[in-house]
C-alpha cells in the first residue's frame, strides 16, 4: 500500500500540472462571465417592474364580491326604532362554504358569512342596538364573536351563552354598539385558527355619534390565505384578492380627507402593517378615540385584531402606492395603489377601475352619524 | 385423447372471423367497461377524493440573466394549472408554454422573466388552481452554458481528464503486471473485483439518486432494476455465445465498457456541477475523479498480462473506458435528462456486474491452478485492497 500511495502522489502532482496548463482555468473563467446578452424585454419594452405580481385576472361575478366595492359597502342592517327610541339594526347572517378565488386562478375553500370574505360591514353608531340572526348552514359549528362591550352570553366564544352554533342550527346575537370605533367580529369556534383564516371575520364600525369630519371612508382587511394548508399564507391582500388595487387602483381626489379603517385578521404572522407612499397620516389606534393616537407616520403596524383608523390627504396627482412594509406581504399580494387625480379627472379614475357614481357616493355618505 | 378428440381439435387451429372475433371480444368487453366507468363513474361517488395533484420539475435553466426557465411535467392523476408562481416569496409574471393547464403526463416550458442574483439560491414555487404548491430550488443561480464550440471543447477536456488520463496512467503498470508471480497475479485480479464491486456500489447509488427524481410514471427504481438485469442477461448471453481465442481480450473490453458506463455517471456529475455553478468544486473534483479512476486503468489491463494484444487494442480499451466520461460532461452540462441517465447508469450497472462475473471466473480457475480455494488470503487481501482503495480516494470526490 504504502509503496502505491507513493506513486498515487507523484501521478497527482503531474495530473495538476496537466489541469493547469491546458484549459481547466478558461473553463472555469468562462462559466464564470456572464454572457453579452440583454435582460428578457417585454414587447412593451418596459422595465424589470413590470414583472412582479400576478398572471391574469379574478373573476369578482364568480366570486359574488369585488375587492374595490367591498371599500365602501357599509351594511346598516334592517333599521327601525325601539319604543325607547334606540335605533335598532338587524342582520341576517348565514355562514356557509364556498369556493373563493384569492389570486388570478387559484382557488380557496372558503367558509363565509353571506357567501364573501370578509363579510358584510357592519355600521351603526355607537348606542345603537345590534340584532344579528345567525344561521350556521356550514359543515362545522361556527359562532360570531364581536370585539366590542357585550353581556357575556352574548360572547360568541364556546362556553358562553349558546356556545358553537352547530350546523343547522341558528342564534341571536343582540347586544348595544360600543364603543365607537373601527371594530371587528369573527368566528371563535375552535381549532381558532382554521376558523379564522378559512375567512369568517368581518369589519364592524361604530361611529361616534357626534361623527367624524366628512372624508372618502375606505373599508380594509388586511388578510391572507394559506392555501396549501401548511400554517402558513400563500396569498396576501387587502378585502381578500392579491394585486386588486395595483390591477384597479383607488380612485381618490387630490386635496381631499381620506379615511380608511384598517383592520388586520391575518392568520398565521405575528403582525402586519400598513405603508402609505408619499404621504404621512394621522392614526387613531382602534378609532375609539376622536384625536389621533399618533401623529404623522407613514407607517403603523398591528397585530392580529388590531385595527385604527388612518386619515390623509394627497397634495399632487399620481399613482401612490400602499402595502404592507413586511416586504413578503407586500409582493405576495398585500400591494395596492392609489390613483390620486383633480377633480375633472374623478370620473375616468373611477372609470378605470370599473366604478360609478354610486361607488364615489357611498364612500363619501357612509357615516351613519347624522343618519 | 381419444380419436374424436384429436379430429375435434384440427379446425379450432384454423384462423377465421370467429378466431379474430374471440379474441377482439375481451378487448371489446374492456372498452364497454372503461366507458360505463367513464361516463358513470362506475357507482364509485362515495369513494371519489378530491384531485390529488403531483408536478414534477424535471431542469432549471437560466438562459441569460433575468430569465429563469423551467421544465414540468405532471405526474398527478388528473390535469392541473398552473396558476400563479412565487420566486423567492414574490409573485412574478411568467409564460407558459404549451400552456400552463397541463393534462396527465403534459408538459410545459414555463419561462419567467425573474432578475436572480449569480451565485446566489433562489426558490421558486408553483401555486395551483387549488392552491397546492410544489417549489424547486436553484442551489446557485449561474447563466446554463450553451452548447457553444468552446463549451463543448472545455466540457471534452474535462471528460478527458478524468476518463481518458487517469485510465492511461493506470495502465502503464500494465509491464509491471507482467513481472509478477503467479499468486501476484491472483491478488491484482482480486484487486480488480474489488474495484468493480466498489463501481457497481457506486453506478448502482447515482443511478438510484437520478431515478429517485424522475416523475412517478417513470417508476424509476424498478426502471433501474429491469435495465440492471436485461444488460446483465445480454452481456452474459453475448460472453457464452462468442467464446474464443479472444475470450481473453474479450473480456477486458467489456470490462472497459462497464468502467465506461461507470465514467458517464461521473461525467454526468461533473457537468452537471458546472451546470449548477458549483464550478468552484470542478477543479477539485477533476483532480479527486483523475486520482479515484486511475486504478480502474490497473483493472482493465489486468485479464491480459497472459496474452498482451496489439498496441491499438490498448488505445480501444482507453477509449472505451474513458471516452463515455467526455459524452457524460456533454450530457450533464447542457442536456440534463435524468430519464436517459438513469438508463445509462443502469446499463452500467448490469455491464459491471457481468464482468465481475467474468474476472471472477478467473481468479477461481488461477487458485485451482496454485491449489488454493478460490477465497484465500491472497483474493481476500486483493478483494479488499480493491475497495478500500477506491473508499479512500473516493474521499476527494464525494460532497
Amino acid at each position: 500500500m504504502g509503496k502505491q500511495l507513493s506513486r498515487r502522489n507523484f501521478l497527482l502532482g503531474s495530473t495538476v500540472s496537466l489541469l493547469s496548463g491546458a484549459g481547466m482555468t478558461k473553463l472555469a473563467q468562462a462559466l464564470q462571465e456572464e454572457p453579452h446578452t440583454h435582460a428578457l424585454q417585454t414587447p412593451e419594452g418596459d422595465d424589470a417592474d413590470a414583472h412582479f405580481g400576478m398572471v391574469g385576472n379574478v373573476n369578482h361575478a364568480r366570486n359574488g364580491f369585488d375587492p374595490l366595492r367591498m371599500l365602501v359597502d357599509w351594511d346598516y342592517g334592517k333599521v327601525s326604532i325601539l319604543p325607547n327610541g334606540q335605533t335598532l339594526r338587524e342582520y341576517q347572517f348565514i355562514a356557509y362554504d364556498k369556493e373563493i378565488e384569492v389570486a388570478p386562478g387559484v382557488f380557496f375553500p372558503a367558509w363565509t358569512y353571506n357567501g364573501r370574505v370578509p363579510g358584510p360591514t357592519i355600521r351603526c353608531k355607537e348606542g345603537d342596538r345590534i340584532r344579528i340572526d345567525f344561521t350556521n348552514s356550514g359543515t362545522h359549528p361556527h359562532t360570531i364573536h364581536f370585539h366590542g362591550i357585550h353581556p357575556f352570553e352574548m360572547d360568541g366564544v364556546p362556553g358562553a351563552g349558546p356556545g358553537e352554533i352547530g350546523v343547522g342550527e341558528s342564534f341571536v346575537y343582540e347586544f348595544d354598539a360600543e364603543p365607537f370605533g373601527c371594530q371587528l367580529y369573527h368566528c371563535h369556534s375552535l381549532p381558532l385558527k382554521r376558523h379564522i383564516h378559512k375567512g369568517l371575520y368581518g369589519a364592524f364600525i361604530v361611529d361616534p355619534t357626534e361623527g367624524r369630519p366628512p372624508a372618502r371612508e375606505l373599508m380594509m382587511i388586511m388578510n391572507g390565505f394559506d392555501t396549501n394548508f401548511d400554517s402558513a399564507n400563500e396569498v396576501y391582500a387587502v378585502n381578500s384578492v392579491g394585486f386588486e388595487y395595483i390591477r384597479r387602483p383607488i380612485p381618490v381626489k387630490v386635496g381631499e380627507l381620506i379615511r380608511v379603517y384598517l383592520i388586520n385578521i391575518t392568520e398565521f404572522d405575528p403582525i402586519n402593517s400598513f405603508h402609505l407612499h408619499a404621504e404621512f397620516f394621522d392614526y387613531y389606534d382602534h378609532g375609539t378615540t376622536l384625536t389621533p393616537t399618533l401623529h404623522t407616520v407613514d407607517t403603523i403596524m398591528q397585530a392580529q385584531a388590531q385595527r385604527g383608523i388612518l386619515e390623509f390627504s394627497y397634495r399632487w396627482p399620481g399613482k401612490y402606492m400602499f402595502h404592507a412594509h413586511v416586504s413578503e406581504f407586500a409582493e405576495l399580494g398585500w400591494m395596492g395603489n392609489f390613483n390620486a387625480v383633480a377633480a375633472e379627472d374623478f370620473e375616468q379614475a373611477l372609470a378605470e377601475a370599473g366604478l360609478d357614481a354610486d361607488w364615489d357616493r357611498l364612500a363619501l355618505h357612509g357615516s351613519t352619524a347624522n343618519g | 385423447m381419444t380419436e374424436s378428440g384429436s379430429q375435434n381439435s384440427t379446425p379450432r387451429h384454423r384462423f377465421n372471423w370467429r378466431t379474430v372475433l374471440l379474441g377482439l371480444f375481451p378487448l371489446l368487453a374492456l372498452g364497454a367497461v372503461i366507458a360505463y366507468f367513464v361516463f358513470t363513474g362506475g357507482g364509485l361517488g362515495e369513494l371519489s377524493t378530491p384531485p390529488l395533484e403531483q408536478v414534477n420539475i424535471e431542469r432549471i435553466t437560466m438562459p441569460e440573466p433575468g430569465v429563469i426557465v423551467l421544465h414540468a411535467v405532471n405526474d398527478g392523476p388528473e390535469t392541473l394549472t398552473i396558476a400563479q408562481i412565487a420566486v423567492d416569496e414574490a409573485y412574478w409574471d411568467f409564460e407558459a408554454d404549451p400552456s400552463n393547464t397541463l393534462p396527465r403526463l403534459g408538459r410545459a416550458t414555463i419561462t419567467i422573466p425573474y432578475p436572480w442574483v449569480k451565485q446566489e439560491a433562489h426558490l421558486i414555487k408553483l401555486v395551483t388552481s387549488i392552491g397546492t404548491t410544489f417549489e424547486a430550488e436553484i442551489p446557485a443561480a449561474v447563466v446554463t452554458p450553451k452548447p457553444s464550440g468552446e463549451f463543448f471543447l472545455n466540457f471534452a477536456l474535462v471528460g478527458f481528464y478524468i476518463g481518458i488520463v487517469p485510465i492511461a496512467l493506470g495502465m502503464l503498470w500494465f509491464p509491471i503486471l507482467r513481472r509478477l508471480n503467479p499468486r501476484g497475479m491472483n491478488f491484482i485480479l482480486s484487486l480488480t473485483i474489488g474495484l468493480l464491486v466498489f463501481l457497481a456500489v457506486g453506478t448502482w447509488l447515482d443511478a438510484l439518486e437520478f431515478a429517485d427524481r424522475l416523475a412517478a410514471f417513470w417508476q424509476g427504481v424498478p426502471l433501474l432494476i429491469f435495465v440492471s438485469l436485461i444488460s446483465l442477461g445480454a452481456l452474459v448471453v453475448i460472453g457464452t455465445v462468442y467464446r474464443g481465442s479472444r475470450r481473453v481480450l474479450d473480456t477486458a473490453y467489456l470490462l472497459s465498457l462497464g468502467i465506461g458506463l461507470h465514467n458517464l455517471g461521473e461525467g454526468l456529475a461533473i457537468g452537471a456541477a458546472f451546470a449548477l455553478g458549483q464550478a468552484a468544486l470542478g477543479t477539485f473534483l477533476i483532480v479527486g475523479f483523475a486520482l479515484h479512476n486511475i486504478t480502474e486503468g490497473v483493472g482493465i489491463v489486468t485479464p491480459l498480462v497472459r496474452n498482451p494484444p496489439r498496441f491499438s487494442h490498448f488505445l480501444g480499451l482507453i477509449l472505451l473506458g474513458g471516452g463515455p466520461a467526455i459524452l457524460g460532461t456533454w450530457i450533464g452540462g447542457f442536456g440534463f435528462n435524468p430519464v436517459l441517465a438513469t438508463i445509462f447508469l443502469a446499463v452500467g450497472v448490469g455491464a459491471i456486474l457481468q464482468v465481475i462475473w467474468e474476472v471472477g471466473k478467473l481468479v477461481v480457475n488461477e487458485s485451482k491452478k496454485l491449489g488454493d480455494p478460490a477465497l484465500n488470503w491472497t483474493t481476500l487481501s486483493g478483494l479488499s485492497s480493491g475497495l478500500l482503495i477506491m473508499y479512500f480516494t473516493a474521499f476527494l470526490v464525494k460532497f
